[in-house]
Protein backbone atom coordinates (compact mmCIF):
# COMPACT_ATOMS: atom_id res chain seq x y z
CA UNK A 1 0.00 0.00 0.00
CA UNK A 2 2.93 2.66 1.08
CA UNK A 3 4.38 1.25 -2.36
CA UNK A 4 1.57 3.42 -3.96
CA UNK A 5 1.75 6.12 -2.08
CA UNK A 6 3.43 9.26 -3.41
CA UNK A 7 7.36 9.62 -2.60
CA UNK A 8 6.89 12.27 0.05
CA UNK A 9 4.03 10.34 1.61
CA UNK A 10 5.88 7.06 1.56
CA UNK A 11 8.66 9.12 3.36
CA UNK A 12 6.53 10.31 6.51
CA UNK A 13 4.25 7.21 6.72
CA UNK A 14 7.42 5.47 7.25
CA UNK A 15 8.56 8.00 10.03
CA UNK A 16 5.48 8.15 11.95
CA UNK A 17 5.44 6.86 15.15
CA UNK A 18 2.93 3.85 15.65
CA UNK A 19 -0.27 4.27 17.25
CA UNK A 20 0.05 7.92 17.48
CA UNK A 21 -2.38 10.60 16.99
CA UNK A 22 -1.86 12.75 13.41
CA UNK A 23 -3.86 15.24 11.96
CA UNK A 24 -3.17 15.70 8.05
CA UNK A 25 -3.96 19.16 6.76
CA UNK A 26 -4.86 19.19 2.85
CA UNK A 27 -5.10 15.35 3.34
CA UNK A 28 -6.92 15.39 0.15
CA UNK A 29 -8.77 11.64 -0.35
CA UNK A 30 -7.32 10.52 2.58
CA UNK A 31 -4.11 8.25 0.91
CA UNK A 32 -1.89 8.70 3.98
CA UNK A 33 -4.19 8.62 6.70
CA UNK A 34 -5.43 4.92 5.44
CA UNK A 35 -1.82 4.01 5.24
CA UNK A 36 -1.41 5.72 8.79
CA UNK A 37 -4.43 4.00 10.34
CA UNK A 38 -4.08 0.15 8.67
CA UNK A 39 -0.39 0.56 8.36
CA UNK A 40 0.87 1.67 11.71
CA UNK A 41 -2.55 1.95 13.75
CA UNK A 42 -2.54 5.81 13.53
CA UNK A 43 -5.57 7.67 15.07
CA UNK A 44 -5.75 9.74 11.77
CA UNK A 45 -7.90 12.74 11.55
CA UNK A 46 -8.03 15.03 8.12
CA UNK A 47 -8.76 18.78 7.08
CA UNK A 48 -9.37 19.48 3.35
CA UNK A 49 -10.67 22.02 1.20
CA UNK A 50 -12.24 19.82 -1.52
CA UNK A 51 -15.98 18.31 -1.11
CA UNK A 52 -15.27 15.44 -3.50
CA UNK A 53 -11.82 14.87 -1.82
CA UNK A 54 -13.78 15.00 1.48
CA UNK A 55 -16.61 12.68 0.55
CA UNK A 56 -14.09 10.48 -1.28
CA UNK A 57 -12.08 10.09 2.85
CA UNK A 58 -15.21 10.02 4.88
CA UNK A 59 -16.44 7.16 2.27
CA UNK A 60 -13.41 5.37 2.97
CA UNK A 61 -14.10 5.09 6.78
CA UNK A 62 -12.13 8.44 7.54
CA UNK A 63 -12.47 11.24 9.71
CA UNK A 64 -11.87 14.22 7.76
CA UNK A 65 -13.51 17.67 7.65
CA UNK A 66 -14.07 20.36 5.15
CA UNK A 67 -12.12 23.42 5.74
CA UNK A 68 -9.37 25.56 4.99
CA UNK A 69 -5.99 25.45 6.79
CA UNK A 70 -5.77 29.11 6.22
CA UNK A 71 -8.99 29.29 8.37
CA UNK A 72 -9.77 26.14 10.22
CA UNK A 73 -7.06 25.33 11.93
CA UNK A 74 -7.46 27.80 15.25
CA UNK A 75 -9.79 25.37 16.53
CA UNK A 76 -7.80 22.41 17.12
CA UNK A 77 -6.67 22.67 20.58
CA UNK A 78 -2.91 23.21 21.12
CA UNK A 79 -0.36 19.72 21.27
CA UNK A 80 -3.84 18.05 20.50
CA UNK A 81 -1.54 15.50 17.97
CA UNK A 82 1.64 13.95 17.85
CA UNK A 83 1.81 14.81 14.72
CA UNK A 84 0.19 17.54 12.42
CA UNK A 85 1.23 16.77 8.79
CA UNK A 86 0.95 19.51 5.49
CA UNK A 87 2.03 17.48 2.40
CA UNK A 88 2.63 20.00 -0.43
CA UNK A 89 0.37 22.25 0.82
CA UNK A 90 2.83 25.12 2.33
CA UNK A 91 2.99 27.12 -1.28
CA UNK A 92 -0.89 26.75 -1.57
CA UNK A 93 -1.51 29.00 0.64
CA UNK A 94 -2.06 32.74 1.47
CA UNK A 95 -0.18 32.98 5.12
CA UNK A 96 2.24 29.99 4.71
CA UNK A 97 4.07 31.26 7.76
CA UNK A 98 0.45 31.75 9.92
CA UNK A 99 0.07 27.96 9.14
CA UNK A 100 3.32 26.87 10.03
CA UNK A 101 2.68 28.04 13.48
CA UNK A 102 -0.62 26.68 13.84
CA UNK A 103 0.87 23.55 12.76
CA UNK A 104 4.34 23.43 15.48
CA UNK A 105 1.45 24.44 17.61
CA UNK A 106 -1.46 21.55 17.32
CA UNK A 107 1.52 18.60 16.52
CA UNK A 108 3.97 17.87 18.81
CA UNK A 109 5.89 17.01 15.67
CA UNK A 110 5.19 18.61 12.12
CA UNK A 111 5.84 17.09 8.61
CA UNK A 112 5.89 19.55 6.00
CA UNK A 113 6.77 18.88 2.05
CA UNK A 114 6.67 20.96 -0.59
CA UNK A 115 7.81 21.30 -4.18
CA UNK A 116 11.72 22.73 -4.54
CA UNK A 117 11.18 25.93 -6.67
CA UNK A 118 15.14 26.20 -6.97
CA UNK A 119 15.30 23.02 -8.56
CA UNK A 120 17.83 22.90 -11.60
CA UNK A 121 15.04 22.57 -13.86
CA UNK A 122 13.07 25.41 -12.59
CA UNK A 123 15.89 27.56 -12.67
CA UNK A 124 16.78 26.36 -16.22
CA UNK A 125 13.11 26.85 -17.29
CA UNK A 126 13.47 30.22 -15.88
CA UNK A 127 17.03 31.41 -16.43
CA UNK A 128 16.94 30.10 -20.56
CA UNK A 129 13.32 30.13 -21.52
CA UNK A 130 12.25 33.42 -19.76
CA UNK A 131 9.01 31.65 -18.76
CA UNK A 132 7.32 30.71 -15.61
CA UNK A 133 8.19 26.69 -15.26
CA UNK A 134 5.92 24.31 -15.74
CA UNK A 135 7.70 20.75 -15.25
CA UNK A 136 6.71 17.47 -13.21
CA UNK A 137 6.62 18.56 -9.88
CA UNK A 138 5.12 22.23 -10.92
CA UNK A 139 2.61 20.82 -13.70
CA UNK A 140 0.29 23.96 -13.97
CA UNK A 141 0.34 27.10 -16.11
CA UNK A 142 1.08 30.16 -13.90
CA UNK A 143 -2.20 31.29 -14.23
CA UNK A 144 -3.82 28.32 -12.96
CA UNK A 145 -1.36 26.76 -10.54
CA UNK A 146 -2.71 26.64 -7.04
CA UNK A 147 0.83 27.72 -5.68
CA UNK A 148 0.56 31.07 -5.07
CA UNK A 149 3.87 31.27 -2.19
CA UNK A 150 6.97 29.17 -3.95
CA UNK A 151 9.47 28.49 -1.83
CA UNK A 152 12.77 26.63 -2.14
CA UNK A 153 14.11 24.52 0.18
CA UNK A 154 16.88 26.91 1.38
CA UNK A 155 13.92 29.22 1.82
CA UNK A 156 12.57 26.58 4.08
CA UNK A 157 15.72 26.44 6.00
CA UNK A 158 16.11 29.79 6.72
CA UNK A 159 12.54 30.09 7.60
CA UNK A 160 12.62 27.30 10.15
CA UNK A 161 16.62 28.61 10.95
CA UNK A 162 14.75 32.04 11.97
CA UNK A 163 11.88 31.08 14.25
CA UNK A 164 14.00 28.34 16.11
CA UNK A 165 12.48 25.57 14.88
CA UNK A 166 14.39 22.54 15.12
CA UNK A 167 14.42 19.88 12.20
CA UNK A 168 14.60 16.38 13.52
CA UNK A 169 14.54 14.88 10.08
CA UNK A 170 14.82 15.93 6.46
CA UNK A 171 14.35 14.09 2.97
CA UNK A 172 15.44 15.52 -0.52
CA UNK A 173 13.36 13.51 -3.17
CA UNK A 174 14.83 14.26 -7.31
CA UNK A 175 12.30 12.05 -9.76
CA UNK A 176 10.38 10.59 -6.61
CA UNK A 177 13.87 8.80 -5.48
CA UNK A 178 16.09 10.01 -2.09
CA UNK A 179 19.33 12.08 -3.07
CA UNK A 180 21.30 13.81 -0.62
CA UNK A 181 21.32 16.91 1.68
CA UNK A 182 23.92 18.48 -0.20
CA UNK A 183 23.18 20.72 -3.31
CA UNK A 184 19.57 19.47 -2.47
CA UNK A 185 18.38 23.09 -2.80
CA UNK A 186 19.28 22.61 -6.54
CA UNK A 187 19.11 19.28 -7.15
CA UNK A 188 15.82 18.05 -5.30
CA UNK A 189 12.32 18.70 -6.85
CA UNK A 190 10.77 17.99 -3.54
CA UNK A 191 11.56 18.00 0.32
CA UNK A 192 9.96 16.72 3.42
CA UNK A 193 10.77 18.01 6.81
CA UNK A 194 10.04 16.72 10.09
CA UNK A 195 9.90 19.31 12.35
CA UNK A 196 9.40 20.81 15.78
CA UNK A 197 9.01 23.77 18.06
CA UNK A 198 12.09 25.00 19.56
CA UNK A 199 10.37 26.40 22.86
CA UNK A 200 9.38 23.32 25.15
CA UNK A 201 11.47 21.19 25.42
CA UNK A 202 11.60 17.28 25.94
CA UNK A 203 7.53 17.52 26.16
CA UNK A 204 7.60 14.13 24.18
CA UNK B 1 -37.20 -13.19 17.28
CA UNK B 2 -39.13 -12.08 14.38
CA UNK B 3 -42.08 -13.37 16.67
CA UNK B 4 -41.40 -10.55 18.88
CA UNK B 5 -44.17 -8.54 19.04
CA UNK B 6 -42.31 -5.51 20.08
CA UNK B 7 -40.66 -5.43 16.38
CA UNK B 8 -42.06 -4.66 13.07
CA UNK B 9 -44.32 -1.95 11.64
CA UNK B 10 -46.75 0.03 13.28
CA UNK B 11 -45.85 -0.85 17.13
CA UNK B 12 -46.93 0.99 19.52
CA UNK B 13 -45.78 0.99 22.91
CA UNK B 14 -47.29 2.64 26.67
CA UNK B 15 -44.11 2.52 28.99
CA UNK B 16 -44.94 3.10 32.69
CA UNK B 17 -42.32 6.36 32.56
CA UNK B 18 -42.60 8.34 34.90
CA UNK B 19 -40.65 10.80 32.07
CA UNK B 20 -39.29 13.38 33.98
CA UNK B 21 -39.42 16.74 31.89
CA UNK B 22 -36.85 19.79 31.13
CA UNK B 23 -39.72 21.99 31.76
CA UNK B 24 -39.95 20.30 35.60
CA UNK B 25 -43.45 18.24 35.03
CA UNK B 26 -43.42 14.35 34.06
CA UNK B 27 -45.47 12.88 31.46
CA UNK B 28 -46.63 8.96 32.76
CA UNK B 29 -47.68 6.61 30.99
CA UNK B 30 -45.68 7.41 27.85
CA UNK B 31 -47.05 5.90 24.51
CA UNK B 32 -44.99 5.86 21.79
CA UNK B 33 -45.28 4.83 17.89
CA UNK B 34 -43.14 3.50 16.60
CA UNK B 35 -41.59 0.68 13.65
CA UNK B 36 -38.61 -1.37 13.38
CA UNK B 37 -36.77 -2.76 10.09
CA UNK B 38 -34.50 -5.72 10.26
CA UNK B 39 -32.90 -7.74 13.25
CA UNK B 40 -31.06 -7.05 15.93
CA UNK B 41 -27.83 -9.39 15.99
CA UNK B 42 -27.05 -11.34 19.24
CA UNK B 43 -24.24 -9.00 20.17
CA UNK B 44 -26.64 -5.97 20.13
CA UNK B 45 -24.29 -4.12 17.86
CA UNK B 46 -26.50 -3.14 14.78
CA UNK B 47 -28.98 -0.66 16.00
CA UNK B 48 -29.62 2.77 14.49
CA UNK B 49 -31.79 4.85 15.43
CA UNK B 50 -33.33 7.06 12.87
CA UNK B 51 -34.97 10.65 14.09
CA UNK B 52 -37.12 12.60 12.08
CA UNK B 53 -38.07 16.17 11.69
CA UNK B 54 -40.62 18.46 12.24
CA UNK B 55 -43.64 17.07 11.17
CA UNK B 56 -41.97 13.59 10.03
CA UNK B 57 -43.08 10.38 11.72
CA UNK B 58 -41.91 7.04 12.14
CA UNK B 59 -42.76 5.70 8.76
CA UNK B 60 -39.26 6.13 7.23
CA UNK B 61 -39.41 3.21 5.31
CA UNK B 62 -42.94 2.41 4.95
CA UNK B 63 -45.95 3.93 3.75
CA UNK B 64 -47.43 6.45 5.26
CA UNK B 65 -51.42 5.59 6.89
CA UNK B 66 -53.04 8.78 5.73
CA UNK B 67 -51.75 10.32 2.47
CA UNK B 68 -50.04 6.81 1.57
CA UNK B 69 -47.13 7.84 0.03
CA UNK B 70 -43.61 5.65 0.38
CA UNK B 71 -41.57 6.39 3.58
CA UNK B 72 -40.34 9.68 3.93
CA UNK B 73 -36.59 8.37 3.35
CA UNK B 74 -36.58 5.72 1.63
CA UNK B 75 -33.63 6.73 -0.50
CA UNK B 76 -31.45 6.42 2.75
CA UNK B 77 -33.29 3.69 4.23
CA UNK B 78 -33.87 0.18 2.47
CA UNK B 79 -32.35 -2.86 0.59
CA UNK B 80 -29.12 -1.58 -0.92
CA UNK B 81 -29.01 1.99 0.82
CA UNK B 82 -26.34 3.05 3.37
CA UNK B 83 -29.06 2.06 6.63
CA UNK B 84 -29.99 -1.30 5.22
CA UNK B 85 -32.90 -4.16 6.93
CA UNK B 86 -30.49 -7.08 5.86
CA UNK B 87 -27.34 -5.71 7.94
CA UNK B 88 -28.96 -2.98 10.17
CA UNK B 89 -32.10 -3.15 13.05
CA UNK B 90 -33.49 0.09 12.29
CA UNK B 91 -35.83 1.86 14.77
CA UNK B 92 -37.64 5.09 14.72
CA UNK B 93 -40.12 6.51 16.33
CA UNK B 94 -42.19 9.70 16.69
CA UNK B 95 -41.06 11.95 18.90
CA UNK B 96 -42.99 12.85 21.97
CA UNK B 97 -45.59 16.30 21.32
CA UNK B 98 -46.32 15.02 17.99
CA UNK B 99 -49.67 13.35 16.89
CA UNK B 100 -48.95 9.71 15.02
CA UNK B 101 -49.30 7.72 18.15
CA UNK B 102 -46.60 8.66 20.57
CA UNK B 103 -47.59 11.08 23.35
CA UNK B 104 -48.81 14.60 22.68
CA UNK B 105 -51.24 17.22 22.61
CA UNK B 106 -54.03 15.11 21.41
CA UNK B 107 -53.12 12.19 23.28
CA UNK B 108 -55.77 11.75 26.80
CA UNK B 109 -54.88 13.23 29.63
CA UNK B 110 -55.00 10.49 32.35
CA UNK B 111 -56.05 12.65 35.10
CA UNK B 112 -58.90 13.98 33.36
CA UNK B 113 -59.93 11.39 30.51
CA UNK B 114 -59.69 14.37 28.38
CA UNK B 115 -57.28 15.27 25.32
CA UNK B 116 -54.44 17.73 26.86
CA UNK B 117 -54.57 19.91 24.70
CA UNK B 118 -52.61 22.60 26.05
CA UNK B 119 -52.23 20.91 29.11
CA UNK B 120 -49.63 19.15 27.84
CA UNK B 121 -46.21 20.05 29.33
CA UNK B 122 -44.06 21.84 26.89
CA UNK B 123 -41.20 19.69 25.77
CA UNK B 124 -37.88 19.90 24.75
CA UNK B 125 -35.34 18.21 22.27
CA UNK B 126 -33.78 16.53 25.36
CA UNK B 127 -37.17 14.92 26.69
CA UNK B 128 -37.95 13.57 23.18
CA UNK B 129 -34.42 11.89 23.51
CA UNK B 130 -35.54 10.62 27.26
CA UNK B 131 -38.56 9.16 25.67
CA UNK B 132 -36.35 7.43 22.54
CA UNK B 133 -34.24 6.16 25.29
CA UNK B 134 -36.92 4.44 27.24
CA UNK B 135 -38.42 3.02 24.33
CA UNK B 136 -34.72 1.47 23.14
CA UNK B 137 -34.30 0.46 26.78
CA UNK B 138 -37.91 -1.71 26.14
CA UNK B 139 -36.79 -2.95 22.69
CA UNK B 140 -33.73 -4.34 24.61
CA UNK B 141 -31.27 -1.92 22.49
CA UNK B 142 -28.38 -1.17 25.07
CA UNK B 143 -26.09 0.49 22.35
CA UNK B 144 -26.57 2.45 18.99
CA UNK B 145 -24.46 1.67 16.43
CA UNK B 146 -25.21 5.21 15.07
CA UNK B 147 -28.00 8.48 15.47
CA UNK B 148 -29.21 9.57 12.37
CA UNK B 149 -31.21 12.11 11.27
CA UNK B 150 -31.42 15.32 9.23
CA UNK B 151 -33.10 18.87 10.56
CA UNK B 152 -34.87 18.51 14.39
CA UNK B 153 -33.93 14.41 13.54
CA UNK B 154 -29.99 15.85 13.35
CA UNK B 155 -30.58 17.93 16.87
CA UNK B 156 -31.80 14.77 18.19
CA UNK B 157 -28.80 12.97 17.15
CA UNK B 158 -26.55 15.42 18.67
CA UNK B 159 -28.45 15.52 21.83
CA UNK B 160 -28.17 12.00 21.71
CA UNK B 161 -24.30 12.29 21.85
CA UNK B 162 -24.26 15.13 24.39
CA UNK B 163 -26.91 12.97 27.16
CA UNK B 164 -25.79 9.16 26.22
CA UNK B 165 -21.89 9.09 24.81
CA UNK B 166 -21.65 5.71 26.24
CA UNK B 167 -24.54 4.62 24.54
CA UNK B 168 -24.10 6.12 20.65
CA UNK B 169 -20.71 4.38 18.95
CA UNK B 170 -21.25 7.52 15.57
CA UNK B 171 -23.65 10.51 14.98
CA UNK B 172 -24.61 11.06 11.28
CA UNK B 173 -26.05 14.90 11.90
CA UNK B 174 -27.47 16.43 8.53
CA UNK B 175 -28.73 19.63 7.89
CA UNK B 176 -29.04 20.64 11.14
CA UNK B 177 -27.84 22.84 13.99
CA UNK B 178 -26.62 22.71 17.93
CA UNK B 179 -29.38 25.30 18.56
CA UNK B 180 -32.21 27.46 16.87
CA UNK B 181 -30.93 31.03 15.57
CA UNK B 182 -33.06 33.91 16.09
CA UNK B 183 -34.43 33.44 12.51
CA UNK B 184 -35.06 30.29 13.00
CA UNK B 185 -37.34 31.09 15.92
CA UNK B 186 -38.75 33.88 13.98
CA UNK B 187 -40.00 31.72 11.41
CA UNK B 188 -41.58 29.82 14.28
CA UNK B 189 -43.34 32.10 15.84
CA UNK B 190 -45.11 33.21 12.43
CA UNK B 191 -46.61 29.71 12.46
CA UNK B 192 -47.52 29.45 16.13
CA UNK B 193 -49.13 33.06 15.95
CA UNK B 194 -51.41 32.06 12.06
CA UNK B 195 -52.44 28.81 14.55
CA UNK B 196 -53.03 31.11 17.29
CA UNK B 197 -54.97 33.89 15.23
CA UNK B 198 -57.30 30.66 13.51
CA UNK B 199 -60.69 31.58 15.63
CA UNK B 200 -60.76 27.24 15.48
CA UNK B 201 -57.87 27.34 17.81
CA UNK B 202 -59.88 28.12 20.68
CA UNK B 203 -56.53 27.90 23.33
CA UNK B 204 -56.21 24.85 21.91
CA UNK B 205 -59.55 22.96 22.83
CA UNK B 206 -60.83 22.02 19.39
CA UNK B 207 -60.80 18.18 19.30
CA UNK B 208 -63.90 16.00 19.75
CA UNK B 209 -64.98 16.43 16.10
CA UNK B 210 -64.91 20.92 16.33
CA UNK B 211 -63.22 22.13 13.04
CA UNK B 212 -59.47 22.09 13.47
CA UNK B 213 -57.74 25.51 12.91
CA UNK B 214 -56.61 24.32 9.45
CA UNK B 215 -56.38 27.82 7.87
CA UNK B 216 -54.12 28.81 10.61
CA UNK B 217 -51.94 25.39 10.06
CA UNK B 218 -51.90 25.89 6.58
CA UNK B 219 -50.47 29.22 6.71
CA UNK B 220 -47.91 28.13 9.09
CA UNK B 221 -46.86 25.18 6.72
CA UNK B 222 -46.95 27.57 3.82
CA UNK B 223 -44.26 30.37 5.95
CA UNK B 224 -42.15 27.20 6.88
CA UNK B 225 -42.12 25.48 3.50
CA UNK B 226 -40.24 28.79 1.65
CA UNK B 227 -37.45 27.94 4.61
CA UNK B 228 -37.00 24.75 3.09
CA UNK B 229 -36.56 25.70 0.14
CA UNK B 230 -33.89 27.66 -1.70
CA UNK B 231 -34.55 31.00 -3.89
CA UNK B 232 -32.81 29.60 -7.20
CA UNK B 233 -34.98 26.48 -6.26
CA UNK B 234 -38.17 27.94 -6.69
CA UNK B 235 -36.90 30.04 -9.56
CA UNK B 236 -36.09 26.90 -11.26
CA UNK B 237 -39.43 25.19 -10.11
CA UNK B 238 -42.06 28.12 -10.76
CA UNK B 239 -40.15 31.53 -11.29
CA UNK B 240 -43.45 33.80 -12.06
CA UNK B 241 -44.69 31.58 -14.21
CA UNK B 242 -48.98 31.90 -13.97
CA UNK B 243 -51.15 28.66 -13.00
CA UNK B 244 -52.80 27.74 -15.64
CA UNK B 245 -56.81 28.32 -15.74
CA UNK B 246 -59.46 26.08 -17.37
CA UNK B 247 -60.67 28.94 -19.50
CA UNK B 248 -56.65 29.49 -20.12
CA UNK B 249 -53.37 27.10 -20.71
CA UNK B 250 -51.02 29.81 -19.84
CA UNK B 251 -52.41 31.28 -16.93
CA UNK B 252 -53.39 34.87 -16.64
CA UNK B 253 -53.51 37.19 -14.27
CA UNK B 254 -57.02 37.73 -12.48
CA UNK B 255 -56.06 41.28 -11.15
CA UNK B 256 -57.86 39.51 -7.79
CA UNK B 257 -56.48 37.84 -5.17
CA UNK B 258 -56.47 34.14 -6.94
CA UNK B 259 -53.41 32.03 -7.00
CA UNK B 260 -52.15 33.89 -10.40
CA UNK B 261 -48.79 32.48 -9.69
CA UNK B 262 -48.11 29.10 -9.81
CA UNK B 263 -45.48 29.48 -6.25
CA UNK B 264 -48.83 30.73 -5.00
CA UNK B 265 -50.82 27.30 -5.85
CA UNK B 266 -47.98 25.59 -4.55
CA UNK B 267 -47.53 26.71 -1.38
CA UNK B 268 -51.20 26.49 -0.69
CA UNK B 269 -51.14 22.87 -2.10
CA UNK B 270 -48.55 22.30 0.29
CA UNK B 271 -50.91 24.39 3.51
CA UNK B 272 -54.24 22.53 2.30
CA UNK B 273 -52.32 18.95 2.20
CA UNK B 274 -50.41 19.07 5.36
CA UNK B 275 -53.52 20.48 7.87
CA UNK B 276 -54.92 16.53 6.34
CA UNK B 277 -52.19 14.84 8.28
CA UNK B 278 -50.85 17.40 11.12
CA UNK B 279 -52.27 18.50 14.27
CA UNK B 280 -52.17 21.97 14.71
CA UNK B 281 -50.91 21.90 18.57
CA UNK B 282 -48.38 19.23 17.65
CA UNK B 283 -47.15 21.97 15.24
CA UNK B 284 -46.78 24.78 18.55
CA UNK B 285 -45.48 21.95 20.97
CA UNK B 286 -42.62 20.88 18.68
CA UNK B 287 -41.66 24.01 17.30
CA UNK B 288 -41.22 25.47 20.78
CA UNK B 289 -39.06 22.51 21.96
CA UNK B 290 -36.61 23.31 18.57
CA UNK B 291 -37.00 26.96 19.76
CA UNK B 292 -35.82 25.48 22.79
CA UNK B 293 -32.79 23.96 21.68
CA UNK B 294 -29.54 24.72 22.50
CA UNK B 295 -26.86 21.79 23.51
CA UNK B 296 -24.50 24.81 24.86
CA UNK B 297 -26.63 26.43 27.13
CA UNK B 298 -26.61 23.40 29.11
CA UNK B 299 -22.65 22.95 29.05
CA UNK B 300 -22.10 26.72 29.84
CA UNK B 301 -22.55 28.35 26.99
CA UNK B 302 -19.19 25.80 25.60
CA UNK B 303 -20.75 23.36 22.96
CA UNK B 304 -17.17 21.66 22.93
CA UNK B 305 -17.81 21.04 26.71
CA UNK B 306 -21.13 18.73 25.64
CA UNK B 307 -18.62 16.75 23.93
CA UNK B 308 -15.94 16.33 26.27
CA UNK B 309 -13.82 13.18 25.58
CA UNK B 310 -16.97 11.98 23.83
CA UNK B 311 -16.24 8.84 22.67
CA UNK B 312 -18.69 8.80 19.19
CA UNK B 313 -17.62 9.40 16.20
CA UNK B 314 -19.48 12.18 14.49
CA UNK B 315 -20.22 13.53 10.78
CA UNK B 316 -21.93 16.23 10.08
CA UNK B 317 -23.67 17.31 6.21
CA UNK B 318 -24.93 20.45 5.42
CA UNK B 319 -25.75 22.01 1.81
CA UNK B 320 -24.81 24.89 0.29
CA UNK B 321 -28.31 26.44 -0.54
CA UNK B 322 -29.57 25.67 2.62
CA UNK B 323 -30.95 29.37 4.76
CA UNK B 324 -32.68 27.39 7.26
CA UNK B 325 -29.42 25.71 9.26
CA UNK B 326 -26.82 26.95 7.26
CA UNK B 327 -23.15 25.38 6.80
CA UNK B 328 -21.89 27.87 9.54
CA UNK B 329 -24.22 25.87 12.10
CA UNK B 330 -22.36 22.92 10.71
CA UNK B 331 -18.83 24.25 10.97
CA UNK B 332 -19.76 25.79 14.30
CA UNK B 333 -20.29 22.53 15.60
CA UNK B 334 -17.08 20.46 13.69
CA UNK B 335 -15.31 23.21 15.45
CA UNK B 336 -16.97 22.62 18.62
CA UNK B 337 -15.62 18.65 18.19
CA UNK B 338 -12.36 19.36 16.97
CA UNK B 339 -11.84 21.59 20.51
CA UNK B 340 -13.05 18.61 21.93
CA UNK B 341 -11.08 16.10 20.24
CA UNK B 342 -13.85 14.24 19.04
CA UNK B 343 -13.61 12.18 15.70
CA UNK B 344 -15.74 14.32 13.44
CA UNK B 345 -16.34 14.58 9.44
CA UNK B 346 -17.93 17.40 7.76
CA UNK B 347 -18.75 18.17 4.15
CA UNK B 348 -20.98 20.80 2.78
CA UNK B 349 -22.63 18.90 -0.59
CA UNK B 350 -23.91 21.24 -2.78
CA UNK B 351 -27.56 21.22 -4.44
CA UNK B 352 -29.89 23.76 -5.50
CA UNK B 353 -32.86 22.76 -3.61
CA UNK B 354 -32.29 24.26 -0.10
CA UNK B 355 -32.73 22.68 3.01
CA UNK B 356 -34.81 19.95 1.70
CA UNK B 357 -32.27 18.36 -0.19
CA UNK B 358 -31.60 16.10 2.94
CA UNK B 359 -34.84 14.13 2.00
CA UNK B 360 -33.52 14.32 -2.22
CA UNK B 361 -31.91 12.06 -3.90
CA UNK B 362 -28.43 12.79 -3.41
CA UNK B 363 -26.10 10.22 -4.14
CA UNK B 364 -22.91 12.48 -2.79
CA UNK B 365 -24.60 12.04 0.76
CA UNK B 366 -25.35 8.52 0.41
CA UNK B 367 -22.00 7.74 -0.55
CA UNK B 368 -20.73 9.91 2.98
CA UNK B 369 -23.28 8.03 4.86
CA UNK B 370 -22.42 4.60 3.86
CA UNK B 371 -18.64 5.09 4.17
CA UNK B 372 -19.01 6.87 7.66
CA UNK B 373 -21.35 4.43 9.01
CA UNK B 374 -19.50 0.78 7.75
CA UNK B 375 -15.78 2.61 9.11
CA UNK B 376 -15.19 0.38 12.11
CA UNK B 377 -16.98 -2.89 10.99
CA UNK B 378 -20.97 -3.68 9.82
Amino acid sequence: MTAALRPDLAIIAANVAPGSRALDIGCGDGALMVALRDERQVDARGLELDARDVSSAVARGLSVVQGDADTDLASYPDRSFDYAILSQTLQTTRRPDAVMAHLLRIGRHAFVSFPNFAYWRVRLSLLWGGRMPVTRSLPAAWYETPNIHHLSIDDFRAFVRERGIIVEGAWFLAGGSLTSAAAANVRADHAVFLLRTGSDEGDH
Amino acid sequence: MSEDQRYGLARHAILPGPLALDGGGTLAPVEIAYETYGTLDARGSNAILICHALTGDQHVASAHPITGKPGWWTRMVGPGKPIDPARHFIVCANVIGSCMGSSGPASTDPATGEPFAMHFPVITIRDMVRAQAMLLDHLGVAVLKAVVGGSMGGMQALQWAASYPERVRAALVIASAARHSAQNIAFHEVGRQAIMADPHWRGGDYYGGRPAPAAGLAVARMAAHITYLSEAGLTEKFGRRLQARPDNQDGAKSFGFDADFQVESYLRHQGISFVDRFDANSYLYITRAMDYFDIAEEHGGLLAFAFRRTPTRFCLISFDTDWLYPTRESRMIVQALNAAGARASFVELSSPYGHDAFLLDMPEMNRVADGFLRANGA
